[in-house]
C-alpha cells in the first residue's frame, strides 16, 4: 500500500478518493499500448499465483482476469463453481480458506450474493479483488467504463451520463453511480418503477421513469443488460414492452447529444435494451472499447494490489 | 417445600405501584411472604442483596429456542416458546413436552401453533393444545397469508380464550427481502421491502381481530405506521397489544452496513425516523412489552453473505441490560421498565410472576442497574452469540435469578 493507493482489497468503488481512482485509471493506460503490441508479455507478477474464483457464470468477466494475469506473467488458475452446487457460505468460507492453504497471491471472486466478496475479503491474507458480487459492486466493470469514457470525451467531470435499464437488480450501475459521481460527472438513472431501487438519489445519481427525458442531452448513454427472468411478468410485462418503452434505438439517441457515447456491459440483448443498429454504430459505440479497456484496467488493479508483497519500493 | 429465604437491603422495584423502595423481602414456599420490614425467621437463608435491585422475574414473550444459561443469565423466569420448533409444535404432546422442558428452573411456556405445521393453511388443533399446557396461539416466524385462514384461527382462539401472537409483515411485499427499502439496502444491493408490509399485515389484522372480537398481540412491532394503527385500535377499545426487542428501539438500519449479518433480523430493522417512532410509542404506552426474540444462531447459519444468512439474535441475556438504557435516556421509568419486561406479559397470557405481591410467586431478578460491562459475543451464556451489540460496552446486570425462591446458577 502506498498514498496513491492505501487499500488492501478491491471490493468496490465505496470509499475511494478521486485520486485513488484517477491512479488506477493512469496505471492503466500504458497496459493498452501493451495490448496493442505484437508481444503483448510483462513479466511483472512472474512466480504468483492469481485465482479466479467465480461461483456465478460468467464467460467474458473470467476470460478478461484470465488474460489480464496471463500478460503479467502470472500463474492463473481459474474455478468455475456453478451457482447450484456451492450456495451456502459456510461453503463459501471453506473455500476461501482453502484458497488461501494453497498460498494463491490475489484472489478474484464474483459471486451472486451481495457482500459475498467482503466475507472472503476479511477471511484470507492476500488481496482480493472483487469481480461482481450481486447487487452490490462490480468495481473494475465502473473502472474499464471511466477510461472508456475518459479516452473519447476527454474528461469526466461535468459530463452527462445516463445509466439506462434495470437499475434494481445492476451491481454494474452502482459502482458506475458511484465512480462516475466522484470523478465529477452528472448521473442520471433510467428505470421502470419496477427496476428502480428506492433512494437512489441517496447514491448522487437523479432518476428518471421517462426514457426520452433521461436521455435528453446525454453526452454518455449506457445501457444494462436485462435478465431474461426480469421480462417474465415479475418485473415487466414482456420483452417487447421493455423495448418500446425503455430500448435505445436510433431514433432515441437523437435525444442525446450529438456526439453521445453508447456503452454497454454486455453481454447484450440485441432488439431488447438495444438495438444492432446503435451497438454497432461505428463512431457512436464504444462496446467493444469497453471489452479492451476491460483488460488493461484489469491488469492496473492486479499490479497495483500486489505491489506489496512483491517489494515493490514505496509500497509496504 | 423449600426453605425460607430474606433478601435484605434490597431496593425493591415494584412496577404495580411504580415505586422503588428500600427494603427486604421474604419468601417462604416458594412465594413472596413480605416485603418491606419484618422480623426475620431464624431459620431464613439470608442474602444480603446490599442496596442491589430486586424485581420480578423477566417474562420473555416469544423465545425461539429453549437456552437455559442465556434465560437464566438474563433474569428470565419465565419464557413463552414459539412454536417454530422441530417439528412445529402443533399438537398437544410436542406441547406438552416442551411445557415441560423447563422445570423446575425456567418455565417454559409454549404457543400453540396457529395452523398445521406453521403452513399458514390448516387450523392445527388449538383446543387439545390448551389442554396439553399452551398459554396462547401463534402464527409463527411468519404471516398468514390467507385472509381466511387468518379470520378463523381468531374466531376459533377467541372461542378458547386464547390470545393469538401473530407476526406482522405482508408475505407479498415482504417475498425474498431481508433489508428494509431505504438508502442502506439500495447502496449494499440487499434485496428489501419497503416498510408499509408491517402496517398492511397489521391493518388486516386489526379488521379481523375486530371482526371476531378476539384478542390479538403483535409479537414485534418496528415501524411508526404500524404503532399509529395499534394506537387507535387501542383508542377505539379494541383487545390489542404489541411487543418490541431491545435491537429495534437501539437500532437503524444503519447497523447492517458493512454486511453485518448479526443485524439480520426479523422484522428487520428499520429507518431511524421508524426507531423514533417507536421510542414515542414506548414511551406514550403503544407498545405493551419489550421481549428479546431469543433465537440463538451459530455460524453456519450466520457466517454467509448477508441474504443467505438466517434472520434472528440472541437476545436473552442481554434484554434486561439494553432495555436499562431506555431507563437512563428518560423514555420510561424504572418500574415500567419492569412492568414492560415482566408484569405486562404475564398479564397478557395469564402467566403467574411478574409482581413483588405479597403471595406472589417468589420469581425475582437481583439486578444492578449500573454496572459497566462489554457484550462479547464470544463470551455469552448463550448458545450462540449473534448479537449485533457486540463489542458494545453497556450498564447494567443481571447478578441473581431466582426461580420459585431457588437461587438459579
Amino acid at each position: 500500500m502506498s498514498a496513491s493507493f492505501p487499500h488492501r482489497h478491491l471490493t468496490g468503488i465505496y470509499g475511494l478518493q478521486p485520486h485513488e481512482i484517477l491512479f488506477l485509471l493512469d496505471e492503466a493506460e500504458q497496459w493498452i499500448a501493451l495490448n496493442r503490441a505484437t508481444s503483448k508479455h510483462d513479466d511483472r507478477l512472474a512466480g504468483l499465483t492469481l485465482i479466479n474464483a467465480f461461483f456465478e457464470n460468467s464467460t467474458r468477466t473470467l476470460l478478461s482476469f484470465e488474460i489480464a494475469g496471463k500478460r503479467l506473467g502470472a500463474d492463473v488458475v481459474n474455478m468455475q463453481v456453478g451457482a447450484s452446487s456451492v450456495k451456502k457460505g459456510e461453503t463459501l468460507i471453506d473455500t476461501a480458506m482453502t484458497l488461501n492453504a494453497m498460498r494463491a497471491d490475489m484472489i478474484v471472486i464474483r459471486h451472486q450474493s451481495s457482500g459475498a466478496v467482503q466475507l472472503i475479503a476479511d477471511k484470507v491474507d492476500c488481496p482480493v479483488l472483487n469481480a461482481g458480487d450481486g447487487r452490490h459492486e462490480h468495481p473494475t466493470q465502473a473502472l474499464l467504463d471511466a477510461l472508456t469514457i475518459r479516452r473519447r470525451k476527454g474528461r469526466i467531470a461535468g459530463l452527462v451520463v445516463a445509466i439506462c435499464g434495470d437499475i434494481l437488480h445492476s451491481r454494474v450501475a452502482r459502482s458506475n453511480i458511484l465512480a462516475l459521481t466522484t470523478l465529477g460527472a452528472e448521473v442520471r438513472v433510467v428505470a421502470p418503477p419496477t427496476l428502480m431501487p428506492a433512494a437512489i438519489e441517496r447514491m448522487g445519481a437523479v432518476p428518471f421513469h421517462d426514457f426520452d427525458a433521461g436521455l435528453d442531452g446525454a453526452d454518455v448513454v449506457m445501457m444494462l443488460r436485462l435478465q431474461n427472468e426480469r421480462m417474465d411478468g415479475a418485473y415487466l410485462p414482456s420483452p417487447r414492452e421493455f423495448h418500446a418503452l425503455y430500448g435505445l434505438t436510433p431514433e432515441r439517441l437523437e435525444r442525446a447529444a450529438p456526439d453521445a457515447l453508447v456503452m454497454h456491459p454486455g453481454p447484450m440483448n440485441r432488439g431488447v435494451e438495444i438495438t444492432s443498429s446503435v451497438a454497432d454504430h461505428p463512431s457512436r459505440s464504444a462496446i467493444t472499447e469497453q471489452v479492451e479497456m476491460g483488460v488493461a484496467v484489469r491488469m492496473a488493479c492486479l499490479d497495483v494490489l500486489t505491489r506489496g508483497r512483491r517489494g515493490v519500493e514505496g509500497w509496504a | 417445600m423449600t426453605g425460607t429465604l430474606a433478601i435484605l437491603d434490597a431496593r425493591l422495584v415494584d412496577p404495580a405501584a411504580g415505586t422503588i423502595t428500600r427494603g427486604n423481602l421474604l419468601v417462604r414456599d416458594r412465594r413472596i411472604a413480605a416485603t418491606g420490614s419484618f422480623d426475620l425467621p431464624a431459620d431464613a437463608e439470608t442474602i444480603d442483596a446490599g442496596g442491589t435491585h430486586v424485581a420480578p422475574g423477566l417474562v420473555d414473550l416469544g423465545i425461539f429456542a429453549i437456552d437455559m444459561p442465556a434465560f437464566t443469565a438474563g433474569g428470565i423466569t419465565r419464557a413463552v416458546l414459539m412454536p417454530d420448533q422441530s417439528p412445529p409444535l402443533d399438537h398437544a404432546a410436542l406441547v406438552q413436552r416442551a411445557a415441560a422442558a423447563g422445570k423446575p428452573d425456567v418455565w417454559v411456556h409454549p404457543l400453540a401453533a396457529a395452523t398445521k405445521g406453521l403452513e399458514g393453511k390448516e387450523l392445527a388443533e388449538i383446543g387439545l393444545m390448551k389442554a396439553g399446557g399452551a398459554c396462547a396461539v401463534a402464527t409463527g416466524r411468519g404471516w398468514i397469508a390467507d385472509s381466511g385462514v387468518m379470520l378463523r384461527v381468531l374466531s376459533y382462539a377467541r372461542s378458547l380464550g386464547l390470545t393469538v401472537v401473530s407476526h406482522a409483515e405482508d408475505g407479498g411485499i415482504t417475498a425474498g427481502a431481508v433489508a428494509t427499502e431505504g438508502e442502506y439496502a439500495t447502496r449494499m444491493g440487499l434485496p428489501a421491502a419497503p416498510a408499509i408490509a408491517e402496517a398492511m399485515a397489521v391493518a388486516r389484522d386489526l379488521m379481523l381481530a375486530e371482526q371476531t372480537g378476539a384478542r390479538l398481540h403483535f409479537r414485534q412491532l418496528s415501524t411508526a405506521r404500524a404503532f399509529d394503527l395499534v394506537r387507535d385500535a387501542k383508542r377505539r377499545g379494541l383487545p390489542i397489544s404489541c411487543g418490541i426487542s431491545p435491537a429495534h428501539l437501539l437500532l437503524s438500519d444503519i447497523a447492517v452496513g458493512g454486511f453485518r449479518t448479526f443485524a439480520r433480523l426479523s422484522p428487520p430493522l428499520r429507518s431511524e425516523d421508524d426507531r423514533q417512532a417507536a421510542l414515542a410509542a414506548l414511551a406514550d404506552g403503544t407498545i405493551d412489552l419489550i421481549c428479546s426474540s431469543h433465537d440463538p444462531q451459530g455460524p453456519e447459519a450466520k457466517r454467509l453473505p448477508f441474504a443467505d444468512a438466517e434472520p434472528g439474535m440472541a437476545g436473552a441475556e442481554t434484554l434486561l441490560t439494553l432495555s436499562l438504557a431506555l431507563v437512563r435516556d428518560g423514555v420510561v421509568t424504572l418500574p415500567r421498565l419492569i412492568e414492560l419486561l415482566s408484569t405486562a406479559p404475564a398479564r397478557l397470557l395469564g402467566l403467574p410472576g411478574g409482581s413483588l405481591a405479597t403471595g406472589a410467586e417468589a420469581d425475582l431478578v437481583l439486578f444492578d442497574p449500573d454496572m459497566p460491562w462489554r457484550i462479547d459475543s464470544d463470551h455469552m451464556a448463550s448458545r450462540a452469540g449473534n448479537t449485533p451489540f457486540d463489542g458494545l460496552p453497556v450498564q447494567g446486570k443481571v447478578i441473581q435469578t431466582i426461580k420459585g425462591g431457588v437461587l438459579l446458577r
